[in-house]
Parts: structure tokens; sequence; C-alpha cells
């Protein structure tokens, strides 16, 4: 965490939580710059986390009102405080497990509500701390602590599933794309209505490992292969797209 | 849809006139309710301006009313998902400052379970109606019963405390849904009705007092919201978006609510304290009420419907020349344990009708070494006075 934004978060707090490699806190100084740069009032701001590692980016670091929740319900205390106190801006992080596993009902029917929530999903691929479980987004054939044989299972594709919902703003990007992620992360709080942010961020210590990038930078430069940006996937064929994950805006 | 800066107005009158709207309250004197309509009236007689809930028969004319009441009085209603989103709304909105209410029947109490302990462990305010049907699993959804009552008490995992009423009347189901907004408030915890269907539809007259006593959360800047030294036990409690910087967890945590989950003593303490606090006013929280107790050499133990069925039962005893008395009991936890036993020093048995399997009965046992008598039915069907008397004729008493 760069000393810039050291300003957001409280005080006392040493360093993040996260193990060596986690994407999470590229993603947690990109929204804070994000913040930083639309100078928008922390204290005006309540943040939403389920459980898991990524419910712990904004709990209790964020200096503004942080409610870290059940596993999966984010959403729904988030509906809660927002219908109350519509002048917030009430902003969901959480992991890919807690969104779109446990919490997908939730996720599925705030979009069909279009309430003005900000929904950030930090998506390593998988059940990170538990164990690297497999989970709803784990790609067809990869290795995990309860899938030794390859994941069996086709994953979600998130940003369609919120898109199909009726959020009225979706994107994924990576955290290998940093100035792109704090771009959509400005769109997502400027935006009225439902927003998805799918990010990708890299889990060495429960994905990595199991699939042949157990260095931090090997899975970074595996995120960096795979993404590629909607509108170069036009031009590709079905064939070039295999193993592709699309980044933009949706 | 209305362009952007009109919607910005728009909200900002609707939060403007919010909870202002004294002329939506139900006007002091007589009224003909259904016990479901009264409670909704209850709630908003204690200024409950938030209200998540999902369908579940024998509950739903609650939800009904609350949808269109809370509009008379500028607050916030959301027909959810399930029962699990309901009550995360609702303690969502309880930390965004409002007094806020969901109601539901066994299933959906089940499905409640997890966020009551988060309700219980954060201290979160909140009043959860049960109206009772036959369980379990789906039961009899139309049917009554009370079974209820000891998932009410242990139905989250962990040590925590339950407040639960229960009412034998149309007028209970009022009184008792603002008491439990009060108890929720003055004590930082979650607060049930324990109402059950055949209360939840009756319908009959009840009295709207002038003057409604109204508790309202504790709030003083700059104090920890998570501990306290004051003698209650009951921490301050401020709402986000007033610049404080809360932070609020379901894991264990500290005074500021700053995530300790492998600290023993902090555990500990927090367990030890939530518990405490209610414990501790347990007997301004307790209600009971006796009937030809004085001269009673048994006595029959009743809550809710069964209690009005007892009450006739014992009228007819008395006339039979049975020396028999009845305890009802207003609220279930914190169990009425002393209270009965002070009966028990004067009594040799008791007896108690439930429509469960002796949920009470067993409690009772617990603090009372005589004989006790459980007299269950589980068949969706009211208990009436005559299976109560023609059990006590066959014990004997």
């Amino acid at each position: 965490m760069s000393r810039a934004m050291e300003k957001y978060l409280r005080p006392g707090l040493k360093g993040t939580p996260f193990c060596p490699g986690c994407g999470h806190g590229i993603l947690m100084n990109a929204l804070l710059r994000a913040i930083d740069s639309l100078k928008m009032d922390m204290e005006k701001m309540v943040f939403v986390s389920g459980i898991g590692c990524a419910a712990w980016i904004p709990s209790p670091h964020f200096k503004a009102d942080t409610l870290h929740t059940l596993h999966g319900r984010a959403i729904a205390f988030a509906t809660g405080v927002k219908l109350f106190k519509p002048d917030l801006t009430v902003v969901v992080v959480s992991g890919d497990g807690d969104l779109s596993s446990i919490g997908g009902n939730h996720l599925i029917h705030a979009a069909r509500r279009n309430i003005d929530l900000k929904v950030i999903c930090a998506d390593n691929m998988v059940y990170g701390m538990t164990g690297g479980q497999v989970a709803s987004t784990t790609p067809k054939g990869a290795k995990t602590s309860t899938t030794g044989q390859g994941n069996p299972y086709r994953p979600f594709d998130l940003c369609k599933l919120a898109r199909a919902a009726g959020a009225t703003y979706v994107a994924r990007y990576s955290v290998t794309q940093p100035m792109a992620l704090i771009n959509s992360l400005k769109k997502v709080l400027r935006h009225v209505g439902f927003s998805f942010l799918d990010v990708l961020s890299p889990c060495p210590t429960q994905f990595g490992r199991r699939n042949r990038q157990a260095r931090p930078e090997d899975m970074i430069q595996e995120l960096i292969r795979q993404c590629i940006r909607k509108e170069e996937a036009e031009q590709l064929s079905e064939e070039e797209l295999e193993g592709k994950i699309l980044t933009g805006e949706f | 849809m209305l362009p952007y800066s009109r919607r910005v107005e728009k909200r900002k009158e609707r939060m403007a006139d919010r909870g202002k709207k004294k002329s939506g309250l139900l006007p002091p004197g007589g009224h003909f309710l259904q016990g479901n309509e009264a409670c909704a009236e209850g709630a908003i007689a204690a200024g409950c301006l938030f209200y998540a809930g999902y369908p579940i028969t024998p509950s739903s004319e609650i939800m009904e009313r609350m949808s269109v009441r809370l509009r008379d009085v500028g607050g916030v209603f959301i027909q959810m998902e399930d029962e699990i989103a309901s009550i995360s709304a609702m303690l969502g909105a309880s930390w965004s400052g409002a007094k806020a209410m969901t109601a539901t029947s066994g299933p959906g109490f089940s499905l409640m379970q997890e966020a009551v302990g988060y309700a219980a462990f954060t201290e979160t305010p909140c009043v959860i109606i049960d109206v009772q049907r036959a369980g379990p699993c789906t039961g009899q959804a139309t049917r009554v019963g009370s079974g209820d009552i000891m998932q009410a008490k242990w139905g989250s995992h962990g040590d925590y405390q339950a407040l639960a009423f229960s009412p034998w009347s149309v007028q209970e189901m009022y009184d008792f849904t603002l008491r439990a907004f009060n108890h929720a408030e003055r004590f930082r915890n979650p607060a049930l009705v324990l109402a059950d269907e055949a209360i939840g539809h009756l319908r009959e007259s009840i009295r709207v007092p002038d003057k409604v006593e109204v508790w309202n959360r504790k709030k003083v800047k700059g104090e920890a919201i998570f501990d306290t030294d004051e003698e209650d036990g009951v921490p301050s409690m401020p709402a986000f978006g007033e610049g404080l910087q809360l932070s609020v967890t379901g894991s264990t945590h500290d005074g500021w609510g700053v995530r300790k989950s492998d600290a023993p003593e902090v555990h500990a303490k927090l367990v030890k304290r939530i518990n405490e606090k209610i414990l501790k006013a347990r007997k301004r929280i307790v209600e009971t009420e006796s009937y030809f107790l004085d001269d009673a050499e048994a006595a029959v133990i009743a809550y809710g419907f069964t209690a009005r069925s007892s009450l006739y039962a014992v009228k007819a005893l008395r006339k039979e020349g049975r020396k028999i008395g009845l305890l009802r009991l207003k609220t279930l936890w914190p169990f009425p344990g002393e209270e009965i036993q002070e009966v028990g020093k004067k009594v040799q048995k008791f007896i108690i009708p439930e429509m469960n399997l002796g949920q009470v009965a067993g409690e009772v046992k617990k603090v009372f070494c005589g004989d006790v008598f459980s007299y269950s039915q589980t068949n969706g069907e009211v208990i009436g006075p005559e299976e109560i008397i023609v059990f006590v004729r066959r014990i004997g008493s």
C-alpha cells in the first residue's frame, strides 16, 4: 500500500493481512486511488463485505464506516443500509465465493432491483481463506484442494450473470491492468444504479501452487497472458480464444 | 425514469419527513383488528421505520400491512428474495439508524438463525416476529403450533441471550411488539415476539392508549460502540453516515469493532458481557401473570393461545372445588425460572399444556423438583379447555 493512500486507512493498522503475492492489496490500492481522484468524502461512504480474504480489503482497514457481515450476505446487508440512508455511497467489496456462490441469490436480485450499490468482486477463482477449495468461478480442469483430478464443471461468467440479471454497469479487469482498473472503479463509483466489477486477483498460495504457478510472478504472467481486451477478442477465432479471459466493459 | 438530479431531490424529500408523519399513527381508542394487523400497528407506534420480509403463512398479513403503513409514516418497506436476505437487510438498516423489523414463521425463522447470532454478537437492535405454525419442516402451514420455543433460545450457534414475548391476545400483539422494540433498543439485542397462528389470525377489540412509552437507542459521541463501563453493560450505538468511521464485524471484536479473532481474553469478555447485560436485567424483562394462586395446591403454567384455554379450564375446575391456579408466562426468554420457583414453594404440582412435546415443561423441570405434568398436543389444533379439564381430573388435583 503506497503511503499516498495512507490517509484513507484507520490509524494503527500495519500492512495488509494478505499472503505474499496476493492481488487484493493491488485492488485495495486501486480502489482508494479511484476514491482519491474523485475526491469522494469517505464519511459518506459505507463499505460492506462478507466473509473471506476479500472481505478484509475494507474491514477494518478503510477509514469509513465498514460493515463486515455474514458469509454471502454482504449485498443483502448493503441493501438495508442503502435503502434507509440513500445519501450514503454503499460499496460492497467481497470475494467470488461469497458473492456468486453462497450469495448468488442476493447478487441477482439486487441487480434485478437496480439498487444503487457498487459491487466489487475480488475474484481469485478459489476459496482462499478456507484452504483453496473449488469455487463457482474456478476454471474447468483446475486443481484445487477438493478437485485433485481437476475441476469437472464449468465456471460462472460473472459479468454475463450480472448483465443478464439487470446490472446497469458491468465490467471485468485484472489487477495486472491497474490503470484500466482504476478508471473502471471510478466509473463504478460514479454510476447510479447497480454496478458490478469483476476483478481478477491472483492467489498463488491456494490456487497457483496447485496449478504450476507457485511463484507470485508466475500467476501475474499467466493473468497477463490470459487477459484480452473485449475489442481484441472480436478479431479472434474461437480456437484462439480458448483459455482467454475477456476484460473490459460489458 | 426521472433524471438523476430530480431523483436525488425526491430522495431528500422522503428523507426529510422520515418518521415525522405522526398523522400516520393509529388514533387512540378502540379498534377491531386481527392479531397480525395489531402487531404491525404496535411496530408503527414504536417508531419502526424499516421492514424487510418474505411471504410466509401465517405471518404474511404483518408484511402486507407494513407495506401500507410504512408509507404513511415515511418509512422504508422492501420484500426481499428470502428470509436470510430479509433479516440481513433489517440489520443493515438498523446500523443505518432505523428501528427495524421482520416477521416470519418456523421455516423462515430457521433460515434466519445465523443472522440472529450476528445481531446478538454485534449488538444490533432488531425485532423478529415469529407467528408459529405446526412444524417441524413445512408441517401444517396454516395450522397452529408452538414448537419454536427452544429454537428461539438455542437456534444460533454459540452463547447469546434471547428476549422473547408470548402474546395471548390481539391487544398483546400490539403491546408486546411495541415492548419488543423498546427492549431491543434498550439492550441492543434482537427481541422476539413468539406468537402463534391462532393469535395471529384472531380478531378482537383492542384499545390503543393515548400515550405509549418509546425507547430509543443510546447514542453518546466518542464512546466505544462495543464496550462500556456502565453498569447495564449496554454500549452507545451511533449510526452509519455520522462521520464516526464505525467498524462493525461478526468476528470477535474489541470495543471499537476492530477484529480480534485470535485474542482469548477479548472473546471471553465480549461473550460474557453480551449475555450478562440481559441476565442482569432479567427482573425488568420477565413478566408473568397469576390467577387463583393464593390458596392453590396445583398450578397450570401456560403461554400464548393455550393460556386462554387454561384460564377457562382453571375457572371451571375451581367450581368443582379443586384448588388450582394459573401462572401465565408473558415472556419466555430469559426463562421465568425464579418466578416459577416462587410459585413452586406453594404448590405440589405443575400442569403444563403446550402445542409442542413439552418444551417449556422441560425448562420447568430444571427449576422445580416436584411433579411436572406435561400435556402435549401437536396435531395443528388449539388445545381447548375441555382437554385441560379432563387431563387435570385424570391426574387428580
